[in-house]
């Protein structure tokens, strides 16, 4: 294989990753941008897709099983984050980082809960047959270049739902309720926006998106009741960088982050790969503490 | 006398007097919780009164913990001679790796049990603050960082030990440090130990740097504009807690006689804190209870039923925090009027922020 389409390879590979992160931090920074605070349960929502997958797989078999899973996996997250943050999350909402413990506990209980119901092995999802195939470049300046379906598919997937959500935050009554509560709380609510709902709203949606991305991750290996765990820390890094709720700002910061893993990958292994993508974390923070995109205001604390 | 001095002394008598009235095995746990306790102490200082979570925690008790255990595994061994840890042979390393080389020094070892994790935490915690991120940024960013620890450690098994960590100790100084004498001298040194980090925060806490910790803590801006810079107090509070979680890695690997990745990752830093949440986040003491307490409800309820546990800690938690925000220790605490007026500040503070 030639060294060419050997780069371009990796290149692919950290866009289909990076289309992961984009799906597992969309809801993070969505949430974060209206309350300020992190769902640490956030990677369980993909187990919990993936696991619906499996399910729906039992019941629909054949080639479009995997079509059907995405709306169950989409309601399940989307309805269990909802519970989420009707119980635990807005009543704690004023205190940030007891948030963050809180639901810790509660990925905790869903672990543990997952081990008791699927095993702690882990379940399989067979990836329907019309996504096993390879885009194979023969000749020319990338030959070698193999590109699986399944790859192509994430991306796909990943760029359909960022369009959705762009066009109903952009073009939807619903989508200028969330800006408005985004941007100026007490405003908006002052306008008769009902903010609480919208709270709502926006963490159940994101919980659903979460759980698409897990009917995606189980596409890619086995369904283990810690799988959301090796995306989430690096989505939790995503809303980091990305800026305040900012939709541009978690796709440009998955991008970069996907790249920067699949390219530092050719030269160091994973372990190393991790501990560098924190270092890069730590000096971006030196140059734009506030993330990539930005909100102007005159507010001190934001 | 008061009777809070009453309870002190009691509490100092028989912690002294421990090792000749309970069994060896239960000593042996005391002893490692009690090790834990200084390091939730080092929480204490940095989440309740100065309002910096970590969730890293593990990170600075490993990097303690290995310090001393690199010692451990090269006492008895014969550097000139080529000699090497066993696990190193067994990896096939032809040569002791050259940053294994002072850790010969027991006296050193000591020292970088302190200096290690006190330096690494001023520099990270410096770089961060500088630039004025802290809260959940914070928290996230060091959660990272124990998941970078201790998947480093499992894959560098050749210098590590991997993911069985570093074990199998058997001197120190010379002395055995298996023996049941050992192990009550070791309990001892740990008793000592907490004893004294629990009255150096105490005096800490009531000095003029404590109370500018808790001016940053309630009101990080207001404190710039009366003209000081919050970053040092927050980098010494960081440190501190850093220098306690390292002492209390290095005295918890010679009571376990291990220390492994296990101890060091994501969810034994984020299990330190729940310690601290049940305890009293505030309250010092409390601290050190609910470290004790957790731990032992831990090892019985998790060699009963091990599944249970996990449901377990995860109620605790969620129930703790949202139940009970100071903890046990603020349960003892709750009737003074003084305490009650300062939450009633606090509560309508905290609301008015978050609209």
């Amino acid at each position: 294989m030639q060294e060419s389409a050997y780069l371009l390879g990796q290149v692919f590979n950290g866009f289909s990753v990076a289309s992961l992160f984009i799906l597992a931090a969309l809801g993070l920074a969505l949430s974060f941008g209206l309350m300020r605070v992190i769902n640490m349960a956030h990677g369980e929502m993909l187990m919990l897709g993936g696991y619906l997958a499996y399910m729906t797989l039992q019941v629909v078999p054949g080639p479009l099983g995997i079509l059907a899973a995405m709306p169950v996996a989409f309601l399940g997250a989307a309805i269990l984050g909802g519970i989420l943050e009707w119980s635990v999350i807005h009543r704690l909402s004023a205190r940030p980082l007891d948030t963050l413990l809180a639901t810790w506990g509660v990925s905790l209980v869903l672990q543990q809960a997952a081990r008791n119901m699927f095993g702690a092995i882990g379940v399989e999802v067979v990836a329907p047959t019309w996504l096993n195939h390879t885009v194979s470049v023969d000749s020319g300046f990338f030959k070698g270049l193999d590109l699986p379906f399944t790859r192509i598919f994430i991306l796909i997937v990943a760029a359909l739902v960022l369009g959705g959500i762009a066009l109903v935050l952009n073009k939807t009554r619903l989508g200028l309720y969330v800006r408005a509560v985004n941007q100026d709380r007490p405003t908006a609510a002052a306008m008769g926006v009902n903010a609480r709902r919208i709270d709502l709203l926006v963490f159940a949606l994101g919980t659903g998106v979460a759980g698409l991305a897990g009917v995606i991750l189980a596409l890619l290996g086995p369904v283990t009741p810690t799988v959301g765990q090796s995306y989430i820390v690096p989505a939790f890094l995503v809303v980091i960088l990305g800026g305040l709720g900012s939709l541009v700002g978690t796709t440009i910061v998955s991008i970069i982050i996907g790249l920067f893993t699949a390219l530092i990958e050719i030269f160091v292994d994973v372990s190393v790969a991790q501990v560098l993508l924190l270092v890069f974390v730590i000096l971006f923070i030196q140059i734009r503490p506030q993330g990539v995109i930005s909100i102007r205001t005159r507010a001190l604390e934001g | 006398m008061q009777p809070k001095y009453v309870i002190g002394v009691i509490v100092l008598l028989s912690g002294t007097a421990a090792p000749f009235i309970i069994s060896t095995y239960e000593l042996s746990l005391l002893g490692r919780f009690l090790a834990l306790s200084i390091l939730a102490m080092g929480i204490m200082l940095t989440w309740g009164e100065a309002g910096i979570l970590s969730l890293g925690q593990g990170v600075f008790f490993g990097l303690g913990g290995y310090c001393l255990a690199l010692h451990l595994k090269l006492e008895g061994l014969n550097l000139a001679n080529g000699d090497m840890p066993d696990f190193m042979v067994w990896s096939g390393v032809s040569k002791l790796p050259a940053f294994w080389y002072p850790f010969a020094s027991p006296i050193f070892s000591l020292v970088c049990v302190v200096i290690v994790p006190g330096t690494f935490a001023a520099v990270f915690s410096w770089l961060v603050f500088r630039r004025r991120v802290g809260g959940v940024y914070f928290a996230l960013i060091t959660q990272a960082l124990a998941l970078a620890f201790s998947t480093l450690l499992i894959s560098q098994q050749a210098y590590t030990g991997g993911f069985n960590g570093l074990t199998d100790y058997s001197t120190m100084f010379g002395e055995s440090i298996t023996t049941t004498g050992a192990a009550k001298v070791i309990y001892w040194i740990t008793f000592v130990l907490v004893v004294g980090a629990y009255f150096f925060l105490r005096w800490l806490l009531a000095s003029r740097y404590g109370m500018m910790l808790r001016a940053t803590r309630d009101g990080e801006n207001r404190v710039r504009f009366l003209g000081y810079d919050p970053v040092p107090y927050k980098v010494i509070a960081f440190s501190i807690a850093a220098m306690l979680a390292g002492v209390g890695g290095a005295l918890f690997t010679l009571h376990a006689g291990v220390v492994s990745p296990a101890l060091v990752g994501v969810v034994p830093s984020i299990e330190m804190v729940v310690w601290v949440a049940v305890g009293g986040r505030n309250i010092l003491w409390g601290a050190i209870a609910g470290t004790l307490l957790v731990n032992f409800a831990k090892d019985l309820i998790s060699s009963a039923l091990p599944s249970l546990w996990l449901y377990g800690l995860g109620t605790i938690f969620i129930i703790s925090v949202s139940f009970l925000p100071a903890g046990i220790a603020g349960i003892f605490r709750a009737g003074s009027s003084e305490d009650r007026i300062v939450r009633r500040f606090l509560t309508r503070r905290k609301l008015s922020s978050a609209e």
